[in-house]
């Protein structure tokens, strides 16, 4: 074997976290080279779609003249769905724009490919093709990786393990030590479903360039913890539909039949009518939260993104957490850099960075949510049936008085659910989410 | 729109060796059956797995690399790795 490169920093994964990594190491002059397994950055790669502009301005400020961005969202909303009604909530602003826009959407395949090349402009190699199949330790300390390729060996300083969920380095690296539990993982599957942008527009009341999101809670999942998506696209909409594995294997409900149930609602088929099935995908979405984080750190490699857990499924959130993990191990490793010190106590100080920050607060706040989803997900058929009953009666208008709907709301209410019942659902409730 | 049709609509780079192989047949023939119903023939979203009668036949081609047989599989007895660089599934949207 020939002798190995060697770098200041390795990047194994140009998803949002690596190709964050790679970006600002480059720029701050580091040597570093940017792996990835598929034949492009985003071949693997599946997200619904809602990315957000403050975490990804913090790497590249200038990102709007040159993303590739699908549409600023201007509309999100909420259903609280059974099989044949919905009680919506929503925000809508006239606001959303600014020079950063809060959140936007994308396709993964063209977004990740215009990341990781900014990581090239700033200086990382990026290297494609290349699966990482595992790290080179000496003594102990993680000082490079093996690659699928002949010769494949690296050398570095540091390396940035940002390969996404069910991470294979994070174990080779020893960082997690036990297996992911199904009740820690959901499956998601999505579909592109091409429109015309006029069309897209008139059904969402948008304008050119504006777009809107619908996340869908309730039987859509059939029993199963999890939601339905319908994100807009320029020219198609994202659709998809994700729960966790634990309730995958014990309902045998296949994914994708669960996706053809979501698309023959009867509130989304109007939506997605005459539309054009161009791609199907699926990906797993880690959402064990704190709790089920690997170790972050250890002498000569740090983690970022889904490879650690860092993804805030009530919000949908994991791009951002990626982007900015990805970022604060880079500045880890640059400071680590100037004091030429690699070991796990030098590299301790990204752990820091990350509790500063909204990371580690928001996977912090939520740490308990997992384990209840998973142990709740009933209330999803429950509530929203009681919820889209009670307004129902309310807007009908049927000659019975006010008064009387609310007192027959109540008793349908606490037929289905005594008032004991509501109190615990609802203390639980907020205790999770508090 | 049948699971077929929707794999259909993927571009793949294939490659001659599986990445996919069950470890022991036993588990799937005296166990998953009865006590649970053999979940990857149902949760994989890529058809990737289905009980012949006699074991799990794997169509590792189908793959999409969603990683979910490696916690899906109730007798950790999917050996499931990437597949080889550049080999697979290729998304042009994603
Ligand atoms: C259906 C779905 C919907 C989602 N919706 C949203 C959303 O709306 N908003 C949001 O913010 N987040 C969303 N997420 C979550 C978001 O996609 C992830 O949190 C984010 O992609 C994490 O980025 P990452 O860089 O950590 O990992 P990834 O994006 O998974 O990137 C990992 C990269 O590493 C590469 N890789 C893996 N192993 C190796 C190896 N051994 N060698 C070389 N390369 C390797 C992969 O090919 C990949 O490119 C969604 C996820 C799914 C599945």
């Amino acid at each position: 074997m020939s002798e190995a490169e060697k770098f200041d920093a390795i990047v194994v994964g140009a998803g949002p976290a690596g190709s964050a990594a790679a970006h600002t190491m480059a720029k701050a002059g580091l040597g570093v080279v940017l792996l990835e397994r598929g034949d492009y950055p985003g071949a693997k790669n599946v997200m619904g779609g809602v990315m957000y502009g403050r975490m990804l301005a913090d790497v590249i400020p200038d990102f709007m003249t040159h993303a590739p961005i699908e549409r600023v969202i201007v509309e999100e909303r909420l259903w609280i769905a059974t099989d044949d009604s919905a009680v919506s909530i929503g925000h809508k602003t006239a606001n959303s724009h600014g020079e950063i826009p809060n959140a936007f959407t994308v396709l993964r395949a063209p977004f990740d490919r215009w990341f990781a090349s900014k990581a090239e402009e700033a200086g990382a190699l990026l290297v494609t093709g290349t699966v990482v199949e595992d790290v080179i330790l000496d003594n102990g300390r993680v000082a490079g990786v093996r690659t699928g390729r002949a010769d494949g060996d690296l050398l570095a300083d540091v390396v940035v393990i940002c390969d996404g969920v069910h991470s294979f380095l994070a174990k080779r690296a020893g960082l997690q030590q036990r297996e992911i539990e199904p009740h820690e993982v959901a499956l998601a599957v999505k579909e592109i479903i091409a429109l015309p942008k006029e069309t897209i527009q008139e059904r969402f009341n948008v304008s050119e360039g504006e777009g809107a999101t619908i996340e869908i809670y309730g039987t859509v999942t059939q029993g199963m913890g999890g939601y339905a998506f319908i994100y807009t696209n320029r020219e198609s909409l994202s659709v998809g539909a994700g729960a966790l594995m634990s309730h995958f294997m014990k309902t045998k409900i296949t994914p994708y039949a669960l996706l053809e149930r979501v698309k023959q609602h009867p509130l989304v088929r109007p939506l997605i009518a005459g539309g054009q099935v161009v791609e199907y995908l699926a990906h797993a979405i880690p959402e064990g939260g704190y709790k089920a984080m690997p170790k972050l750190y250890t002498d000569g490699a740090l983690i970022a993104g889904d490879a650690a857990m860092m993804v805030n499924g009530l919000h949908r959130e994991g791009s951002n957490l990626a982007i900015t993990a990805g970022r604060l191990a880079a500045e880890t490793v640059i400071e680590a850099k100037a004091k030429g010190d690699f070991s796990a106590q030098s590299l301790s100080a990204y752990r820091e960075k990350l509790q500063h920050s909204f990371v580690l607060k928001d996977l912090q706040k939520y740490q308990h949510l997992p384990e209840f989803i998973d142990r709740h997900s009933d209330l999803l058929g429950i509530y929203p049936d009681l919820v889209n009953h009670a307004v129902h009666e309310m807007l009908t208008v049927d000659g019975m008085s006010k008064r009387e709907k609310q007192k027959k709301i109540w008793r349908d209410l606490t037929a289905r659910r005594s008032l004991w019942q509501l109190l615990k659902d609802g203390y639980q409730t907020w205790k999770v989410i508090r | 729109m049948k699971i077929e049709e929707k794999l259909f609509l993927l571009t793949y780079k294939h490659d001659k060796q599986t990445h996919i192989t069950i470890r022991s047949n036993e588990p799937c023939v005296n166990q998953c059956g009865a006590q649970w119903g053999r979940p990857c023939t149902t949760f994989c979203p890529a058809n990737v797995y289905n009980w012949d009668g006699e074991k799990i036949a794997v169509s590792y081609e189908n793959c999409v690399e969603c990683t979910s047989c490696l916690t899906g599989c109730p007798y950790q007895n999917i050996d499931w790795r990437l597949p080889r660089g550049g080999f697979g599934v290729q998304y042009r949207n994603g």
